[in-house]
């Protein structure tokens, strides 16, 4: 066993565990933290994405130890029901998830589009940077629409606050 | 009218949770003193067990118990059943080999589930796993459908000699044949449906548990129909009486299909956890979703359609081999029969069609419904033949299916169905106007000056949801009813509560089912919660699949509030001290004719339970109704979907460019919702068409078993969807719908296939039709040309 | 996952001793293929030295006529890295068209050319560029190095950087697995200024090669016309699910026709 201590969602954590511990196993099984899921083993399908450090990683291809110190952001940290991120209230208002599974990936995945591309995305670019997220219910229609007026949303309220 | 009614897109309630990280899907599940199983698979597609030894792995850390097909067996725990009863064509009943849970003598396909491993944590149970010996003794397999039947080959089955499940047929073969003998022409084709793993996001999963003071257990599990599964599970495996056995469905990442069935490991996971005195919990690998997930799809078909001179169909005759793996999945025998001979008329006047179908067993993973389940294989049928019928005949495809439409209602086809309403003509139009039909020619050309080869396909597809009324398809050999449950329990503050039969797993029953309550008792949606998944919580309930959540569970959701507007207006009569006939009940609010007296319908749940207005001899306090609505016919959605490719010869990558839907789905309960279910089945149907290639060596090994391999449709795959609606309202249920979930599916692959074979312009390529598949396509029609 | 020992050293001195005290140790430089595979459990190790915690082995620069880059950079800093879209533009392509994003920002690129998986991108552009591999121990020069399957390193050798000369105009262009996204086949294109070299990946059976037939033709006209009456030898390819070797070999000259295109286009 070994002692890893992070930050996640900004609170301190720390845990003992096996040093095979996957970053996504820390998060759900140790933190509890079940908005990270894990949909394949292959590091395709993107359910787990989260933020580490600010970039969006594949938790499930991460190991835990590797994470030591880190700052670590997860769907739990993005907005809370009352009070969403205007990502999460695009993918609401697009109709941008069903079984809801991916969606916790697609949005950790939708931030970092943001924070790499800027907020006002065009078609291609975001069909392109999903290509680490897999869906299997939406057939992307409404992720495309969404991840887009999520980013023009969180560009108008930059605007907002800057005013 | 409020605006969160019928036919409002009204944003979906469930997904707070879902966006918020905080739905609770099984694998969230966890019980304290939970432990973990591993199921050790076998690795060979077809083996005799010769020995099983435990004993290393029982001995590992962290292990508290290891449990065969023998363990089991003693517990006198049964095997898993299907449950459609077949007939062939010469009256005997369908041949089922014996599916166990745990084998014992023999595996039958790599993922053949034998032996499971209990320990403290899910790695210390896979390391222990690793330590069953199982002493295999290979045998030859027979992995290719085409091989199966024939003389020789291995078998898998004694009970079903040549590996065959069954040979049924529907239709008249005499009037088939003399319509062919006086044909103008004929249309032959030869195809490949392909096989496909439904790959649901989530995984299955199972945790269960037993109580030692009530002798009941409770599994959460993935599924799409609990109240099948504890029926299953208790009255032919044996595991718990029902009222002992609760199922528990929570939060489910997506179906398609894949979790209607009954599978071993939620069973052995409910055996263990009274066995081993402790919860146990089950979560599979993806690439053990890949083995052991019941695949979907995969004939073998040759087709032909005969013609009159003017393109008017006469008659269809196909036949059908279909695989269904190395057991009989739960529903599987329908699949392939009663799902799919009865489509085959599509949306045409056809007087006569004759299917004969053979079922065979492979040493392959079990095959059952996916998404459409033997509609998307119909009319991909139909819809090939008649795509190159009329390419053969110079006809216009578009004029060539407008010359063979059904135009009138109700329509029996030669194949068992009574179709109730459509309009084919008007989807059409309004399908090749959205598409630029007219237009494609010029873009044709735009395509060939750049190097390229531009297509465009249709694809009129008919499908049948409900799977209902019960009487008709227990004739056919269903061992379940057609029927949905509902329950409405208005509460003292005229809140309420909906329980469903119908479970949701990604389609967005909690807002729709709360609109038409919503709707019909006129109060906010935000006063309305809808609860399904749970054995314990709901009546029995059939669950969804087949599209049948909103002709059937929305129905009988309805029907119980007609109940309970009965009983309220009764109420409300004595309140309001009138005769029952003078109370009128809209938007809400009841009203004594005649008199300015109103009341809320808040106001009457409340006096219906504090009882002081009313005799109890006469109505009885409370406000909560029941029904079951078996509805008197299945429905019938349409569509036309046009898609529109463009290829790259030099490497065979094929870029779709335009897809235009236009589907009639009836009255429509929310329009969002109807979209986003025709987008998500449109990606499912070209990742059969194109991308999702399930291959197997000729040992019986998947070579597909993971994302590396397996491509599943990602964004970049896909264009934008433009999706049209025309509505006919369907009269066999009160709302006027007919189920949108399959229609996606069941129309792309014929059109991408269609809009693919016109830009190589040639008809020689199966599915999935690969950038490599299509490569090879193309430069047969370079040298074609060249010639 | 089998269990391990998990190391993160701060210094490549400490990560040389880790390597040399565990017979079964394993350097874990990004994890993005490892990881999978050890959670597949189609690879076990006794312990993994993870390279993440050294400092100074994760710069870019400009070196004369050289582009050093540390292995331990990522795919997305080679995407941004304003000094190789300088240096080597294509290059920078490359890094940005590697796996999908969440991969670009963990992976790297010493991590990419040591597991050399016979379908990844780097190889391809390590080999045309005639790039020279720096490490605890020694220089290998790109063709030592590709020799075969996983060939290359010694058990306590660390790769610490890796030396692309810079090139008249280089191009990359792939093919990719549908399923995967690895390149089904992919050719990496330099024209050095001494000649033109030509590196394809994902095709062949014993991972990245250099494409004779091709460097012939390029280095006597660097054009695209002609290229397609090239006959590359398939004998040697890579047949499965996703393309026979016929395929591949056809796949090689397109690809490097449209990697020549952006080569001059750049």
């Amino acid at each position: 066993m070994a002692a890893v201590s992070l930050t996640v969602n900004g609170k301190t954590v720390g845990a003992e565990i096996e040093p095979r511990t996957l970053l996504s196993a820390l998060l759900r099984d140790h933190l509890n933290l079940t908005g990270t899921h894990i949909g394949c083993d292959t590091s395709q399908c993107g359910a787990c994405v989260v933020h580490v450090n600010g970039k969006a990683v594949k938790s499930c291809t991460r190991l835990a130890l590797s994470c030591e110190g880190a700052k670590v952001t997860t769907i739990e940290g993005v907005g809370r029901p009352g009070n969403l991120h205007p990502m999460q209230q695009a993918f609401q208002d697009n109709h941008a998830l069903q079984c809801g599974f991916c969606t916790p990936g697609m949005i950790m995945s939708a931030l970092d589009i943001v924070r790499r591309k800027g907020t006002r995305l065009d078609e291609a670019t975001i069909r392109k940077e999903l290509e680490g997220n897999l869906c299997r219910c939406t057939g992307y229609h409404n992720i495309v629409r969404a991840v887009a007026a999520g980013a023009q949303a969180m560009g108008d309220s930059k605007l907002q606050a800057a005013e | 009218m409020s605006d969160t009614g019928i036919g409002k897109s009204v944003k979906r309630t469930e997904d707070i949770r879902f966006i918020t990280g905080t739905g609770r899907y099984t694998d969230d599940i966890n019980r304290p003193g939970q432990v973990w199983a591993v199921f050790v698979r076998s690795p060979h597609a077809h083996a005799k067990i010769r020995n099983i030894d435990i004993r290393r792995a029982s001995a590992a850390p962290g292990v508290v118990g290891v449990f065969t097909g023998k363990d089991v067996g003693a517990d006198k725990i049964g095997n898993l059943i299907c449950g459609w009863m077949i007939h062939s064509k010469d009256g005997s009943p369908m041949k089922a080999g014996v599916h166990s849970v745990l084998a014992t003598e023999r595996v039958r396909y790599v993922g053949d589930h034998v032996v499971v491993v209990i320990a403290e944590s899910k790695n210390q149970a896979r390391d222990a796993a690793e330590l069953v010996e199982v002493d295999y003794e290979p045998l030859p397999a027979v992995v290719r459908l085409a091989d199966a039947q024939t003389r020789g080959q291995p078998q898998l089955h004694d009970e079903a000699p040549n590996n065959t499940v069954y040979q049924w047929h529907l239709g008249d073969k005499a009037a088939v044949d003399a319509a062919f003998a006086s044909a103008a022409h004929r249309t032959k084709l030869e195809f490949v449906n392909n096989r496909l793993v439904p790959n649901a996001i989530e995984p299955r999963a199972a945790v269960a548990e037993y109580d030692t003071g009530t002798g009941s257990y409770t599994l959460y599990t993935t599924s799409q129909n609990p109240h099948v599964t504890r029926l299953v599970m208790s009255a032919f495996i044996g595991i718990a009486p029902e009222n002992k056995l609760r199922v528990i469905a929570p939060d489910v990442g997506g179906g398609f299909g894949s979790k209607i069935f009954i599978y071993a490991e939620e069973v052995v996971c409910t055996w263990a956890a009274r066995k081993v005195g402790r919860p146990v919990k089950w979560v599979s690998d993806r690439n053990e979703s890949f083995l052991a997930d019941a695949h979907g799809r995969d004939h073998l078909t040759i087709a032909e359609a005969a013609m009159d001179a003017e393109g008017k169909v006469l008659a269809l005759h196909v036949r059908t081999k279909a695989n269904l793996g190395a057991y009989l999945s739960t529903f599987s025998s329908a699949v392939p029969t009663y799902l799919y001979a009865p489509l085959l008329s599509g949306q045409y006047d056809i007087p006569a069609i004759y299917c004969e179908v053979d079922a065979v067993y492979t040493n392959t993973t079990p095959v059952d419904a996916y998404r459409g389940a033997g509609r998307p294989e119909a009319a991909f049928v139909i819809e090939r033949l008649v795509e190159v019928a009329a390419r053969e005949m110079g006809i216009d495809p578009a004029e060539f299916r407008m010359r063979n439409f059904i135009r009138k209602f109700p329509h029996q086809t030669p194949v068992l169905f009574a179709y109730d309403a459509g309009n084919y003509p008007a989807c059409m139009k309004l399908a090749l106007e959205n598409a630029d039909y007219s237009g494609f020619a010029a873009r044709k050309q735009a395509s060939a000056a750049k190097g390229k080869l531009r297509g465009i396909g249709l694809s009129a597809y008919i499908e049948a949801c409900g799977i209902a009324p019960s009487q008709a398809i227990g004739q056919l050999g269903a061992g379940v009813g057609g029927w949905e449950s509902a329950e409405i329990r208005v509460n003292v503050t005229g809140t309420v509560e909906v329980l469903t039969g119908s479970h949701a797993h990604g389609q967005g029953h909690e807002t729709t089912f709360a609109q038409v309550v919503s709707e019909r008792l006129g109060i906010p949606i935000e006063q309305v919660t809808v609860i399904h998944g749970d054995t314990d919580k709901v009546q029995m309930g059939m669950g969804t699949y087949g599209s049948r959540s909103g002709p059937v569970g929305a129905s009988a959701i309805y029907r119980a509030i007609d109940k309970v507007i009965v009983k309220a207006t009764k109420v409300a009569a004595r309140c309001m001290e009138v005769p029952d006939d003078g109370v009128e009940f809209a938007d809400g609010i009841f009203s004594a004719r005649g008199t300015n007296r109103t009341m809320k319908f808040g106001e009457v749940a409340l006096q219906a339970y504090v009882a002081h207005k009313f005799n109890p001899a006469e109505i009885e306090p409370g406000l909560k109704e029941s029904a079951f609505f078996d509805p008197p016919n299945f429905t019938f959605p349409s569509g036309v979907h046009i898609a529109e490719v463009e290829i790259d010869p030099e490497t065979g990558k094929t870029r779709i460019e335009r897809w235009s839907a236009v589907d009639d789905f009836g009255n429509l309960i929310n329009p969002m919702i109807v979209e986003g279910q025709v987008h998500g089945g449109v990606a499912q149907g070209v990742g059969q068409a194109m991308l999702e290639n399930t291959v197997y060596d000729d040992n019986g090994q998947l070579l597909t078993a993971s994302f590396m391999d397996y491509c599943l449709p990602r964004a970049s795959d896909l264009p934008s969807l433009n999706v049209g609606m025309t509505n006919t309202p369907c009269p066999s249920n009160p709302l006027g719908v007919k189920g949108c979930g399959e229609a996606g599916a069941i129309a792309a692959p014929a059109a991408l296939i269609n809009a693919i074979t016109n830009a190589i312009g040639h008809e020689d390529i199966d599915m999935p039709a690969t950038p490599f598949a299509v490569w090879r396509a193309a430069q047969q029609h370079e040298k074609q040309a060249a010639e | 996952m089998y269990e391990f020992e998990y190391l993160r050293p701060s210094t490549l001195a400490d990560a040389e001793r880790a390597l040399r005290q565990h017979a079964g140790a394993k350097l874990l430089a990004g994890g993005q293929s490892l990881i999978p595979a050890l959670k597949l459990r189609l690879n076990r190790v006794e312990c993994l030295v993870d390279l993440s915690g050294i400092i100074g082995m994760n710069s870019i620069e400009r070196r004369g006529s050289l582009l050093a880059i540390g292995a331990m950079v990522t795919h997305a800093e080679v995407a941004e890295s304003s000094v190789v879209k300088k240096a080597i533009p294509g290059l920078a392509q490359l890094a940005a068209d590697i796996g999908d994003p969440q991969v670009r920002n963990c992976g790297t690129i010493g991590g990419s050319i040591a597991n050399n998986d016979p379908s990844a991108d780097y190889p391809a552009a390590v080999l045309a560029l005639g790039a020279t591999l720096k490490t605890n121990k020694r220089e290998i020069a790109a063709e030592d190095h590709f020799k075969g399957l996983f060939a290359g390193l010694g058990q306590d050798e660390i790769l610490t950087e890796v030396l692309f000369p810079i090139p008249r105009c280089f191009g990359y262009a792939k093919f990719p697995n549908p399923a995967s996204r690895f390149a089904l086949a992919g050719a990496a294109v330099a024209d050095t200024g001494k000649g033109v070299r030509v590196a394809a990946t994902g095709a062949g059976m014993n991972g990245v090669f250099r494409v004779r037939e091709l460097e012939a033709a390029l280095s006597s006209a660097f054009r695209t016309e002609g290229l397609k009456k090239i006959n590359i030898d398939s004998s040697n390819l890579i047949s499965d699910v996703h393309g026979n070797a016929e395929y591949r070999a056809h796949l090689i000259g397109v690809m490097t026709k449209r990697a020549v295109d952006a080569c001059l286009a750049g």
